[in-house]
């Protein structure tokens, strides 16, 4: 959940699309797992500017809706962090529960939905007092989580439990729970918030499932020449703002899958960097960053050319990546 | 057997407890009102372990936990009952301790009368095989936790007989991938002085057939002292040997092979039973989301996981991750769900598990670790298989000398 949520188009990013260059003024913030900073890259040269020390083991990072502040999940400090962007200094820790891994913003800006991996447990943050909503159980391994666009669903996946937790924003309860393939991992609503596609690390596949029944309608499959099925894990998925594509990475497989959003079809497999991760899209929707762990490296894909054009090192274990546009 | 001491059955209700304490101590508002369609259903599994005396002397000190092993079953029925709420599916752990020359027929027939069709054997291969030929084993599921008999496999399998541990081949295979992976073909293999070591040795030498490598140099240990005092100048005679590349061992037990290291008259490694070992679990493990079930498994157990711990652990996941996809709690079609190709769990070992239906084993990744660091995962790349890579670890189809299972396509 990346700054590719944010509607409006920036004037840097229509300024970039005019001039047909791939990005323009446009930041992209990727946290290093295992270093404990975020590596700061400036998107016209594609260059690390900067890095920045922040908690232990950072993870899952997402921007608030103003572009602001950037959210860090510090999973071994136990706290997400917030990142002061102008002044690139933490500015404050938000009360998250036990080993923060992933979450999601709503719509508004003012939840934080976080999942608490070691607690079967997502902590509901409201961001502007800082403070604990509520918090509700779910499954062993609490991971992926989405808010609805329309605000009304909170979903969360559970690695262990292999399921899709429904999280009723008004009633503050689970009231409903989607069986998917072995542990999910990550899930992204539709821009029209009608389906929700999850990926499924060790079931090798991606479940799109629809909102209004919450049953899987359709299960994406992974094939790739050469490399073993069970070496194909999906990890992060990101769908284009058109419904036009779903792009997955496969983890140790080593190449991000492109999917057309409407056929549910295979189009093609792109080669990246080692263990590709997350993902994230510029808000013009023409760039596409992942982020390879075991290679230490960005990789920065065209999506109409659906070319890699470049990668970027950057620290050890890169894990989320967010841009700003 | 000469004497029975009586099975006590005094572990479930301590257990039930326990998973309620870890459910109530999360808080927040409890989940439900539309649920999954599903089977409404308690599912019962039984714990039998029985843990051989150990020998009176072994290399290292440090004893295992009273509740090796338990403490992974138990923080599996914990998962299973995470899971199972949200499915109406609810599952009791009954445990029973037999002793070393204990009566494991009577335990099993007791848990069988609790109503367990699903039943965890934690036990010597001797144990386990004469359970699964007991008549009132024929229609439960034993899933065998623990024993790494190949013969369990092959000619003593059974059709109620599923085999959690990795085989002794299993084990010899994925470190024989990846000393031949690095170059290091060339093995001295050092067998101790008891049955199951031979068995063990046995494996490494097929090992060596099936990927290239050579046993160049072979020596029993026969000493039945202990050297702990007389290590560093015993093993420097006993290592004198033709050149080699590794010193495999095969010491179960832990009698001598720790004395190994360093103390070797070449400078070479230790591999097998002691050294660098292939193992299902090892504490510094943390890829795959295992970090995760390490932290899990110290909060509830208050130390770490053991390899023993993860074994049963596994075990009691297979019929929770089984209720949660086939969503029943009807123990019959359990048993054939968890034996049929749809079945797949994920152990954080970054490859699905399946059983293979010639011999009931559970396919799986194996570790190699040191004392102090994980170095490896196997089946190693380039060790090609059709089917999957995990099958080149172990007895595979057209090998099998099980024959009362059934030889469907997998």
């Amino acid at each position: 959940m990346t700054a590719s949520r944010s509607t409006g188009i920036s004037l840097a990013a229509l300024v970039a699309t005019l001039l047909a260059s791939a990005a323009s003024a446009q930041t992209i913030y990727v946290s290093n797992e295992k270093d404990n900073t975020l590596s700061v890259i400036d998107g016209k040269s594609m260059a690390v500017t900067d890095t920045i020390k922040v908690g232990k083991r950072p993870r899952g990072i997402t921007l608030s809706k103003d572009g602001t502040q950037l959210f860090i999940c510090a999973s071994d400090d136990h706290a997400v962090q917030v990142l002061d962007l102008a002044s690139k200094k933490i500015v404050h820790n938000l009360p998250s529960g036990e080993d923060p891994e992933q979450f999601a913003l709503s719509p508004d800006g003012k939840s934080l939905f976080i999942a608490n991996e070691d607690s079967n447990i997502v902590t509901v943050v409201d961001v502007p007092t800082r403070k604990v909503a509520f918090q509700v159980d779910v499954g062993v391994e609490p991971e992926g989580m989405d808010v609805s666009p329309d605000g009304r669903w909170g979903v969360n996946t559970s690695e262990t439990t292999s399921m899709v937790h429904w999280i009723d924003m008004e009633k503050r309860a689970v009231v409903d729970n989607t069986l998917v393939g072995p542990r999910p991992r990550y899930a992204q609503f539709t821009k029209d918030g009608s389906q929700l596609w999850v990926s499924s690390e060790i079931g090798g596949t991606v479940s799109v499932i629809d909102t209004a029944t919450r049953q899987v309608k359709k299960v994406v499959d992974f094939h790739i020449k050469g490399v073993a099925k069970d070496r194909i894990q999906p990890v992060g998925v990101k769908l284009t703002d058109d419904g036009r594509y779903a792009f997955v990475a496969l983890g140790p497989a080593n190449h991000v899958a492109v999917v057309d959003a409407k056929t549910f079809e295979v189009k093609d497999y792109l080669l990246v960097g080692r263990r590709v991760w997350q993902l994230a899209l510029t808000p013009d929707q023409k760039t596409l960053y992942t982020t390879n762990g075991v290679s230490g490296d960005v990789s920065v894909i065209d999506v109409d050319g659906l070319k890699v054009t470049k990668s970027v090192k950057v620290g050890r274990y890169p894990w989320g990546v967010a841009v700003k546009g | 057997m000469t004497t029975t001491r009586l099975p006590h059955l005094l572990h479930s209700v301590s257990l039930a407890a326990l998973g309620a304490v870890l459910l109530a101590g999360t808080p927040g508002v409890g989940a439900a009102a539309q649920p999954l369609p599903q089977t409404v259903g308690e599912i019962r599994i039984g714990f039998l372990s029985q843990t051989p005396e150990p020998p009176p002397s072994v290399a290292d000190p440090a004893e295992p936990a009273a509740d090796d092993g338990l403490a992974g079953a138990a923080l599996a029925i914990a998962d299973n009952n995470t899971t199972g709420k949200f499915l109406k599916q609810s599952f009791v752990l009954d445990s029973v301790e037999v002793a070393p020359d204990g009566d494991a027929a009577t335990a099993l027939r007791e848990l069988a009368g609790r109503g367990d069709r699903f039943v965890i054997v934690d036990a010597p291969g001797a144990t386990v095989e004469a359970l699964s030929k007991l008549p009132e084993a024929r229609n439960l599921l034993l899933l065998n936790a623990t024993a790494p008999d190949d013969a369990l496999r092959g000619g003593g399998c059974a059709p109620n007989l599923v085999h959690v541990a990795p085989s002794r081949a299993m084990l010899a295979d994925a470190l024989g991938q990846y000393l031949v992976k690095k170059r290091w073909p060339r093995w001295f293999l050092v067998t101790g002085r008891r049955p199951e070591d031979k068995l063990y040795a046995d494996a490494i030498r097929r090992a060596a057939k099936r990927f290239g490598g050579q046993i160049v140099a072979e020596k029993d240990w026969t000493a039945e002292s202990d050297v702990n005092r007389t290590a560093e100048s015993e093993i420097p005679v006993f290592t004198q040997t033709k050149a080699y590349d590794v010193l495999v061992v095969a010491d179960e037990v832990g009698e001598f092979g720790d004395y190994l290291s360093y103390r070797t008259a070449d400078p070479r490694p230790v591999a097998g039973t002691q050294g660098l070992v292939p193992t299902v679990w090892h504490r510094t493990h943390e890829q795959w989301g295992a970090a995760q079930l390490q932290s899990r498994f110290k909060a509830s157990a208050k130390r770490p996981m053991t390899a023993r711990d993860h074994n049963d652990w596994t075990a009691v996941r297979v019929v929770g991750e089984a209720a949660a996809r086939a969503r029943t709690a009807d123990p019959d079609r359990l048993i054939a769900f968890i034996q049929s190709p749809d079945f797949t769990m994920s152990a954080f070992r970054g490859a699905p598990l399946s059983l293979r239906p010639w011999d009931g084993q559970l396919r799986q990744p194996v570790l190699l670790a040191a004392d102090r660091s994980l170095v490896s995962v196997s089946p190693q790349e380039g060790f090609l298989h059709p089917r999957t890579e995990l099958d080149s670890l172990g007895y595979d189809q057209p090998e099998t000398l099980c024959k009362t299972r059934g030889k469907t396509t997998p």
